[in-house]
């Protein structure tokens, strides 16, 4: 079975506070099968049995669905694969004695808690502004009751597959919230069940964006060609045409 | 609405909407330039009314001032923009992506802008200031002869060398900055996608390169 010998170049930051450096590591003998978590689950180990303090870094589902693995592999969030979550990267994707560089996302409103760990919750705030719907609550409503078509039903699937884990910010030059933003505003004014919010929900929500310090959108196209759920900037162009109707409309 | 001007995509706005009508005014001030390919004193007499025309005329004069606030709006709403989102990373990254996720002119419009801003300044010191300002000689049909001003220029390589570059970095500035100012308006749908695309493309081809055939025309034309 290939094994791999790596360099690990990783951010290492005690606290929000702490100024934070690189440090080195080596680690010999990994599995080429490893998905990159596990890589750095090996590490660990190596760092606990030398009594020194791990490498913290979010993880949770590890199936590439919840969005929480937030970290930057040689530049790219994520790491160098199209469309694939850190957790769903895996060593064969390296070279036997590559040097890699681990990052945490980048961007004043995702400060570091602590190493590779970065505190998202703006973008809590951001869904908190608008992503939601008034719905009344009760018994389930009948599948069938509220017809919606085929292409607008797959249209908002995909702006809903967006899993909020931020690598459209940290790809970002100008660290922009748009394609966040976009998807969840998108995922809703295209469905009857987003209507009655439609137009407070854009305004507020892209209001609460730049409250949170975040960049404007540049158009380079850097969030899509990084968002692991391939997310299209075609809904940045529908967020923008939503915020420029809404505010028109007053 | 107050919230509305105060946000980054209303900026944004404004800065693609002026930087659409520059283009729009580079539509008109390439057509008015081909008329220096028209060769012999036709093409000085020609050329000489034309300018005196564009200097005088009323409606232009209000299109010029229309132009310099576009150019001076897309100027401060960029640079607004940019220092606003300088605040979004103060920490960069060690290991930078390079071009992997994006191309390098939507990377590098401001620098690109600022080159284009350096040509027009010295374009504008060339001929604008010239024809105002400048002790410009009189064609044989007493008009400014702003005609020969531009022939003299042209004379100069390392000038139609500048031209030349100029254009090339406008093409390059063009090209993101048409097809983003779509996007921006929220107009580029899936349905028009290929049509602004590949009119942005064709945008920036063609008038950058009729724009250098110019200088390097008089240029060729006077060895």
């Amino acid at each position: 079975m290939d094994t791999l010998k790596l360099e690990l170049k990783i951010w290492r930051q005690d606290s929000p506070k702490d100024k934070g450096e690189f440090k080195t590591y080596k680690v010999d003998g990994l599995n080429t099968h490893m998905s990159f978590l596990e890589m750095l689950d090996v590490l660990n180990e190596q760092l606990i049995e030398s009594d020194s303090e791990p490498v913290a870094f979010d993880h949770d589902c590890r199936e590439g669905i919840c969005g929480m693995c937030s970290m930057v592999i040689n530049g790219r969030p994520h790491g160098p694969l199209k469309g694939t979550t850190t957790c769903q990267l895996h060593m064969r994707h390296f070279n036997d004695g590559d040097t890699i560089t681990i990052e945490p996302w980048r961007a004043n409103s995702f400060p570091v808690i602590k190493d590779l760990v970065v505190d998202r919750s703006s973008f809590d705030r951001i869904i908190q502004a608008g992503g939601y719907i008034s719905v009344n609550t009760g018994s389930a409503p009948d599948g069938n009751a509220m017809p919606i078509g085929k292409e607008v039903a797959e249209e908002a699937f995909d702006a809903a597959a967006c899993i909020g884990c931020g690598a459209c910010v940290a790809a970002c030059k100008n660290a922009s919230a748009s394609l966040f933003v976009a998807a969840k505003v998108s995922q809703l004014a295209l469905l009857p069940q987003g209507q009655a919010e439609r137009d407070d929900r854009v305004v507020n929500m892209v209001s609460k964006m730049d409250q949170e310090g975040f960049g404007h959108c540049t158009n380079t196209g850097a969030c899509e060609a990084e968002c692991p759920k391939e997310i299209s900037v075609e809904y940045i162009r529908k967020l923008n045409w939503e915020y420029h109707r809404s505010n028109i409309k007053g | 609405m107050n919230s509305y001007f105060n946000s980054t995509l209303f900026r944004k706005t404004l800065a693609g909407a002026s930087g659409l009508f520059l283009v729009v005014f580079l539509i008109g001030h390439l057509v008015g330039n081909l008329q220096l390919f028209i060769p012999g004193d036709a093409g000085q007499k020609q050329f000489n009314e034309y300018a005196l025309f564009m200097t005088t005329n009323p409606a232009v004069k209000l299109l010029s001032i229309i132009t310099y606030t576009c150019i001076i709006l897309h100027i401060l709403t960029t640079i607004i923009l940019v220092r606003q989102s300088s605040k979004a990373r103060d920490v960069q990254y060690l290991h930078k992506s390079g071009n992997a996720n994006s191309t390098w002119a939507s990377k590098n419009m401001a620098i690109l802008g600022t080159l284009v801003l350096v040509f027009i300044v010295i374009h504008l010191r060339s001929f604008w200031y010239e024809m105002h300002f400048g002790a410009i000689g009189l064609d044989s049909w007493g008009n400014k002869d702003l005609h020969t001003v531009t022939v003299t220029a042209f004379k100069e390589l390392w000038y139609v060398l500048f031209y030349v570059c100029s254009m090339g970095v406008l093409g390059v500035h063009l090209k993101h900055g048409v097809e983003s100012v779509f996007q921006t308006l929220g107009v580029k749908t899936r349905r028009y996608f290929s049509l602004i695309h590949n009119t942005a493309f064709g945008f920036a081809l063609i008038i950058p390169t009729a724009f250098a055939c110019i200088p390097i025309y008089i240029y060729v034309t006077q060895l």
